[in-house]
């Protein structure tokens, strides 16, 4: 049982001092940057299998002839016979209206009436995505094929410009889930040294209690119960601090709807493991705090 | 009952405290255990009530081995052990009367079972009206009687008592003895140490052990050859 049932009368082995320590406060601490922590852990991870999945099987082809009719017609030409490909699952070829778009960001003119733009001799694009893991066999099937509809263009799979971004974020998605697992044991550690300290104020109580027939399992329980029930108040003052930023972050996040951004959230299962997390960590502490307990009364007679 | 023989005790590296300490207690018997500061009274007091097993010899109590007995089973010994120690250890956030019922709760007694014998232990030690009382706000003499009162609720085999009118005066001496006598009279083996000449006088067929630099001497001759209390 996480948190003992003991007799009240037992209970008042110890004097009532809740919450009057450092253990519940720390622990808060603790628990509030955990779960920040796994719930940045669990959202980077999903974004990074989300932009993984999304850059794996893409290819874009860039079509740069000169002559923008030929281009325009060189792009048609591909698109419908990639599309009709068995190795292609999708090909659309990327409207120049989108193109410019995207341009008028970095020349700040929103209204898609810079000179400069206008003048500029813009590729035509075609993004294909590929049905199934052969990459290599499908890379080899692609060339022929352009080589064929539009000589000259590039092929540029989507895995080497955002790759690295993909293995930036996996990176600290693995950081995150450090940090939860550095959090935990210094939660352990404080829960120790919560216990020891006990022991230590307690000391002469519990020599009292052997002398007249009590078990290391009584005063165990004793103890255990205290400290589990110090660590639950403060995991769950922490849970609602870290629950009331999350949901602060998620309202702003949810305004946020380009790029990247997009494929960040915790989803179902990630904010199951964060519900999850608090009880974990009060059954941990109560698992360490007995442990603990035990291998001290063990060194007395 | 209890059988210690060619024991030795020691603290870490030093000399021993205690060397070939051999006696035989009878049960239903009392006795003193005398001698200066620093002689080892103490130290044998704590192997008599597990709170130290010896360096060397052999520790029998109620029939079986000490000396190798699992450490797990202990309590169970200890439950059958009355032990007053010289400084009360009474709880101090425990009133007078949750003081006495400890053993009784460690023991599993019910709530119900144990305010009779509670009640009547604090007739018998004259503190009824003190029952709610903290150990801090008790005289020196009412906090000796509450820890008597613990060490005796439980009914034990074995009581032992570690200069327990040290801190009373007189007449609460005479008193406290006489609660030891009282309960020999009922079986219970009583091992008191003391220093108090006079109040060794005062308890009739009392035995005597006296140790000198950690070494037991028997000037009765009573723990060698033991009375035959047929």
């Amino acid at each position: 049982m996480i948190i003992p049932r003991v007799p009240a009368q037992h209970r008042r082995l110890l004097p009532d001092r809740r919450l009057s320590g450092p253990t519940p406060w720390v622990i808060a601490i603790l628990m509030l940057l955990t779960l920040l922590s796994a719930a940045a852990g669990i959202g980077l991870a999903r974004s990074a299998n989300a932009i993984g999945d999304a850059i794996a099987g893409r290819v874009t082809v860039q079509i740069v002839t000169a002559n923008p009719v030929t281009r325009a017609e060189q792009a048609i030409a591909l698109r419908r016979t990639a599309a009709a490909q068995p190795f292609v699952r999708t090909a659309r070829a990327v409207e120049q209206a989108e193109l410019r778009a995207t341009l008028d960001q970095w020349f700040g003119s929103a209204e898609g009436d810079d000179p400069v733009l206008n003048s500029l001799p813009l590729p035509a694009l075609v993004d294909i995505d590929f049905v199934g893991e052969d990459r290599a066999g499908h890379m080899t099937q692609l060339r022929a094929l352009v080589a064929r509809e539009a000589p000259g263009a590039r092929i540029i799979p989507h895995a080497e410009w955002l790759g690295p971004v993909a293995r930036l974020i996996r990176s600290l998605a693995w950081v995150a889930g450090a940090l939860v697992i550095l959090m935990t044991l210094a939660s352990a550690a404080v829960v120790i040294m919560t216990a020891r300290a006990a022991l230590g104020t307690h000391y002469t109580t519990i020599e009292m209690l052997h002398m007249i027939g009590a078990t290391d399992q009584q005063i165990t329980r004793l103890f255990q119960r205290r400290i589990a029930i110090d660590t639950a108040y403060g995991i769950a003052l922490g849970s609602v601090v870290a629950a009331l930023i999350l949901l602060l972050i998620g309202w702003q996040w949810s305004g946020v709807t380009s790029g990247l951004a997009e494929t960040a959230s915790l989803g179902p299962a990630g904010w199951a493991l964060l519900l999850a997390l608090p009880l974990l960590a009060i059954a941990l502490a109560a698992l360490t705090a007995r442990q603990t307990l035990l291998a001290a009364l063990q060194k007395i007679l | 009952m209890v059988e210690f023989n060619g024991v030795g005790l020691r603290y870490g590296p030093d000399a021993e405290v205690l060397s070939d300490i051999s006696f035989n207690l009878q049960p239903g018997s009392f006795y003193f255990l005398t001698g200066p500061s620093g002689a080892g009274k103490t130290s044998l007091l704590k192997m008599l009530y597990l709170a130290q097993r010896p360096s060397r010899g052999i520790v029998r109590l109620f029939g079986e081995d000490l000396v190798s007995m699992p450490r797990h089973r202990l309590p169970g010994f200890r439950r059958r052990i009355g032990v007053v120690f010289q400084d009360f250890r009474l709880i101090p956030h425990l009133s007078a009367r949750d003081n006495i019922a400890l053993p009784l709760r460690i023991a599993g007694v019910s709530e119900e079972d144990l305010a009779g014998p509670v009640g009547e232990m604090l007739s018998w030690i004259g503190l009824d009206e003190r029952a709610h009382a903290f150990p801090p706000t008790l005289s020196g003499g009412e906090q000796q009687r509450v820890a008597i009162a613990r060490a005796v609720i439980a009914r034990p085999q074995l009581l032992v008592a570690d200069e327990p009118t040290g801190n009373v005066d007189p007449d609460m001496a005479m008193r406290l003895l006489g609660l030891f006598e009282a309960l020999n009279r009922l079986g219970t083996t009583v091992v008191v140490a003391t220093h108090d000449i006079h109040l060794i006088s005062r308890i009739e067929n009392a035995q005597m052990m006296r140790l000198e630099k950690g070494r037991l001497s028997d000037p009765t001759g009573a723990l060698r050859y033991p009375p035959n209390r047929s």
